[in-house]
């Protein structure tokens, strides 16, 4: 259990509200980045694999192929640079980590569509 | 040096900044202390008050040499006492509080405490030699090698860094910024990590490094 006063400075860290998502989902998270003086956003989208829960310090883990090579990029859970973040698809996986998804490759990193219901 | 108080450090978190850089702060509940007593250059030669923090709720756990000096000096008794060199100048009455407030976003400040005990510990650990190969037929890994050399001087030098009790050193680490006060309970953020474990006692001081 977290320190209180700890849980009371991170309170008004954790205002911001994302649509939930679970790990085996597909989201495309739009990110603020800065390019010289210019902010753009940066759209990124792929396979939640790890979402690590830890108040405000909370991130999760969002891995796609580019080409060949796989790319994974952490986003921290409550940043104020997330600025949307759309569930693509929901995905129905039978573990909390996918770091197995890590060794797959093509029709093999298949992951089965969740329905209501499940 | 003008302000310093003492504080309970609570443990770490990380902050967001309006940009979104994420800073990693220490949280620290600094006070409420209450000036205990006061080192004058008239009387002592030297300008100084005494902090008193963590007050004691039970008066029978306050034992009797303690408990003559707090009621001599009118203030209720408290756990940890700390002097604090201050400006000759500095408006310091016995009695008052200080709390968080003293310090503001953006100061910078030095913090000490009491390194986190490791125990008895290798040269490797403690002092950072490199020790010798892991492999290749090497009976030589984690060892000091020579203390020193054999006719002359004859003698182990002193001083030569050898394993031993490591941590639980006073440690002091200059120049943090305050992220943030809260007021309310007392807390200062400071960034980046400070000297000993959660629940430590630790003293913010106003940097010596401009």
């Amino acid at each position: 259990m977290k320190n209180k006063l700890i849980a009371s400075i991170e309170a008004e860290q954790i205002k911001k509200e994302l649509p939930s998502f679970r790990p085996g989902d597909t989201v495309k998270v739009n990110f603020r980045i800065v390019e010289g003086n210019k902010e753009r956003v940066q759209p990124y989208e792929g396979l939640v694999i790890r979402i690590h829960r830890n108040g405000a310090s909370s991130t999760f883990t969002v891995r796609k192929m580019v080409g060949d090579i796989g790319v994974e990029r952490i986003f921290p859970f409550y940043s104020p640079r997330i600025e949307s973040l759309e569930v693509k698809r929901a995905g129905k996986v039978r573990q909390a980590r996918l770091y197995y998804m890590r060794n797959l490759r093509g029709k093999a990193a298949r992951i089965k569509e969740r329905r209501k219901g499940f | 040096m003008a302000r310093a108080i003492i504080g309970r450090k609570v443990g770490m978190t990380q902050v967001f900044t309006e940009d979104g850089t994420l800073i990693p702060v220490t949280v620290v509940q600094a006070g409420p202390c209450v000036v205990v007593n006061k080192r004058t250059v008239e009387k002592n030669g030297y300008s100084a008050v005494q902090l008193g923090f963590d007050k004691i709720l039970k008066e029978k756990k306050v034992n009797c040499p303690a408990k003559g000096y707090f009621k001599k000096q009118g203030v209720d008794a408290h756990k940890v006492l700390k002097e604090f060199r201050v400006a000759e100048d500095a408006a310091f009455e016995i009695g008052q509080e200080v709390n968080a407030t003293l310090f503001a976003e953006g100061d910078v400040v030095d913090v000490q405490g009491t390194s986190i005990g490791k125990g008895f510990q290798g040269v490797v650990k403690r002092f950072g030699f490199s020790g010798g190969p892991k492999t290749h037929g090497s009976h030589f890994h984690r060892e000091p090698g020579s203390i020193g050399m054999c006719e002359f001087p004859g003698e182990t030098e002193k001083g030569r860094k050898m394993p031993g009790r490591m941590g639980g050193d006073t440690v002091t680490v200059q120049k943090l910024s305050v992220v943030k006060v809260v007021p309310e309970t007392n807390l200062i953020l400071v960034k980046g990590a400070i000297p000993g474990h959660d629940n430590g006692i630790v003293f913010i001081k106003e940097t010596v490094k401009k």
